[in-house]
């Protein structure tokens, strides 16, 4: 007997570890895609004089991080949210004796979570032996490292909520979230470690909500931020989590609204 | 006091139409649906209620009202002293749907499984779920396939197994919509003797809307008519009967061909080899002296006597209300 959410929440992780081929698949390509960036940066950091924020060995730790929970990125809305909004059945979701936000949200957690676990241990191991991927630079990093991921595991879960919610309004899923990947892969620094960008964007990089999901857990774990300063990012990454809690739960109440007024 | 009260309940949608073509792009034009006027009714505890009506009544907006999904746009409808949209999460943890169209089942899911997060959503304890589920889990015959996926199910199966998942928090009222669409007719049968005796030992009350009206016959004593947004008829059965004129049918077979059963005023509606369909009144003609008659003139096989079909009946009320409203 355990509360209702944590039950919808350990039956959609278990469940979401079913899918073996998927996660097999997703690490082949996150391997591949390690490897190939990690060469280029060898090739630039090997033609390049002047220091960067980064030393090579942490970017391609940054590297092989982001390709490990390359699947916690608040991509798309969830899928079978999306499915019923466009059929029309999320009205359904209303019968059942739980807050619409709560649900949605410990979905979401499965969602983000399961295979990113499933997809992390086993790349993250490969590159260890193989790929030039170091441990934590010490306790402390690896202890805030942890407490950062579960950070970002919360905050693109709130993130992905928001994204469920747009759909009260454009239904499709099209439109709105379109430029999502494009904004995460950008400003999460999985296309580009952030402190590679020019000094001037570092100001407004350091600000954005993206960088939490990605950036802030890298850098903790290889040292590039110490674990005096780490509170600090830790703690940008929940201020910008109780921001997009607060407007996904506007959102639904919104959403119900309009539902329960316009009929599914 | 009543376990549901419906007053004075109306609710229309706005519908976007398009013309074809450029116009329609520049310009769309909104037209209001009125799906329920004034709609009212009452249901005490332990009724079982047939509410029918065709596609576009205000059926399902009225089943939706009542579930807390939607809000009308005035009137007052209380369920256990409840406003439902208002108590939404109190309010659906008495209640039980089955949407016929959908399953409230995970899908990739051993129904068992879906079955325990039910339990941990709804917060029944162990003790009173375990020995409940696993009657409903023997009245319905799921044993062989408890511990498949929802996925793999046959639509009787799913079906059967839907109806255990929205009574394991015992709800007081059941809203069943099309529970036996697209069942053979075991499972059918499975199905309505399940409902019959919930409704009457643990006196859950049951609103079943359907387009089949043997479910309605074989289980509802009161039946609602729905059409336009109103109740057309509301009552027992054989009120509903006597709404519009009250007719038989009579099925003849004969012994041999080439005879023309004649006898007004009873009238033939139906001639197909040796076998005769006739409708007759009984205020003109009784049953009984009818069969006599025709069995005294012609050499008869078989007979069969029947009530008017209740499509029929239901069909001459919307017709009727609609020259009404014309």
């Amino acid at each position: 007997m355990t509360g209702p959410l944590l039950a919808v929440f350990r039956a959609q992780f278990r469940n979401l570890l079913q899918y073996r081929g998927a996660a097999i698949g997703g690490l082949v390509t996150q391997v591949f895609f390690g490897l190939v960036m990690m060469m280029v940066y060898q090739a630039v950091y090997a033609g390049s004089t002047t220091p960067q924020a980064l030393t090579l060995q942490q970017t391609i730790t940054y590297v092989w991080l982001n390709q490990a929970f390359f699947a916690m990125l608040p991509w798309t809305p969830d899928g079978e949210v999306r499915q019923m909004m466009r059929t029309g059945t999320v009205a359904y979701e209303l019968t059942r004796p739980c807050p619409l936000y709560g649900l949605w949200f410990v979905r979401a957690v499965a969602l983000r979570s399961a295979p990113a676990l499933l997809r992390s241990i086993p790349l993250l191991t490969l590159a260890y032996l193989f790929f030039g991927f170091q441990l934590p630079a010490g306790g402390a990093s690896a202890m805030w490292w942890i407490f950062s991921l579960l950070s970002a595991l919360a905050l693109s879960s709130a993130i992905t909520v928001t994204l469920n919610c747009s759909l009260f309004w454009t239904v499709s899923g099209e439109g709105a979230v379109m430029f999502m990947p494009a904004l995460v892969m950008l400003l999460s620094g999985l296309s580009l470690p952030l402190p590679l960008y020019p000094d001037w964007l570092q100001h407004a990089l350091a600000l954005q909500p993206f960088r939490g999901l990605m950036d802030v857990p890298a850098r903790i774990y290889s040292g590039a931020i110490p674990p005096v300063d780490a509170a600090i990012n830790v703690a940008g990454q929940w201020v910008w989590c109780g921001a997009f809690v607060l407007l996904g739960k506007l959102m639904v109440s919104r959403g119900i609204r309009r539902l329960s007024i316009q009929g599914g | 006091m009543s376990q549901i009260v419906a007053e004075a309940l109306c609710k229309s949608y706005q519908v976007y139409e398009r013309a074809p073509g450029v116009k329609g792009w520049l310009h769309r034009k909104v037209r209001t649906v009125h799906a329920l006027r004034d709609l009212c009714f009452r249901i005490e505890r332990g009724e079982m209620i047939g509410y029918i009506g065709p596609n576009g009544a205000g059926k399902s907006t009225t089943v939706k009202i009542l579930s807390g999904i939607l809000v009308p746009d005035s009137g007052e409808c209380r369920v256990d002293g409840r406003v439902p949209w208002e108590d939404r999460v109190a309010h659906v943890s008495r209640i039980g749907v089955v949407f016929g169209q959908r399953t409230q089942l995970w899908w990739d899911l051993p129904i068992i499984e879906s079955f325990d997060l039910l339990r941990d959503m709804y917060r029944i304890p162990e003790k009173d779920y375990r020995p409940w589920r696993d009657m409903l889990v023997e009245r319905l015959d799921l044993g062989s396939f408890l511990h498949q996926p929802v996925r793999q199910l046959s639509l009787g199966q799913r079906m059967r197994a839907d109806l255990v998942a929205a009574m394991l928090h015992k709800p007081a009222l059941l809203f069943l919509d099309e529970p036996t669409i697209g069942l053979d007719a075991v499972s059918k049968l499975a199905v309505r003797d399940f409902l019959r005796e919930l409704n009457q030992r643990e006196g859950v009350t049951v609103i079943l809307t359907t387009h089949d009206l043997d479910d309605i016959e074989a289980l509802c004593k009161r039946v609602m008519v729905i059409g336009d947004g109103r109740i057309l008829s509301d009552g027992t059965l054989a009120q509903l009967r006597g709404a519009v004129r009250d007719e038989r049918v009579l099925t003849v077979d004969l012994r041999n061909d080439a005879v023309v059963v004649d006898e007004a005023p009873a009238r033939v509606v139906r001639h197909e080899g040796r076998r005769f369909v006739l409708r007759f009144v009984p205020e003109e003609i009784t049953s009984t002296e009818l069969i006599r008659r025709i069995t005294a003139r012609y050499e008869v096989e078989d007979l069969f006597l029947e009530f008017t079909p209740i499509e029929e009946i239901v069909a001459s009320l919307y017709r009727r209300h609609r020259e009404g409203v014309a």
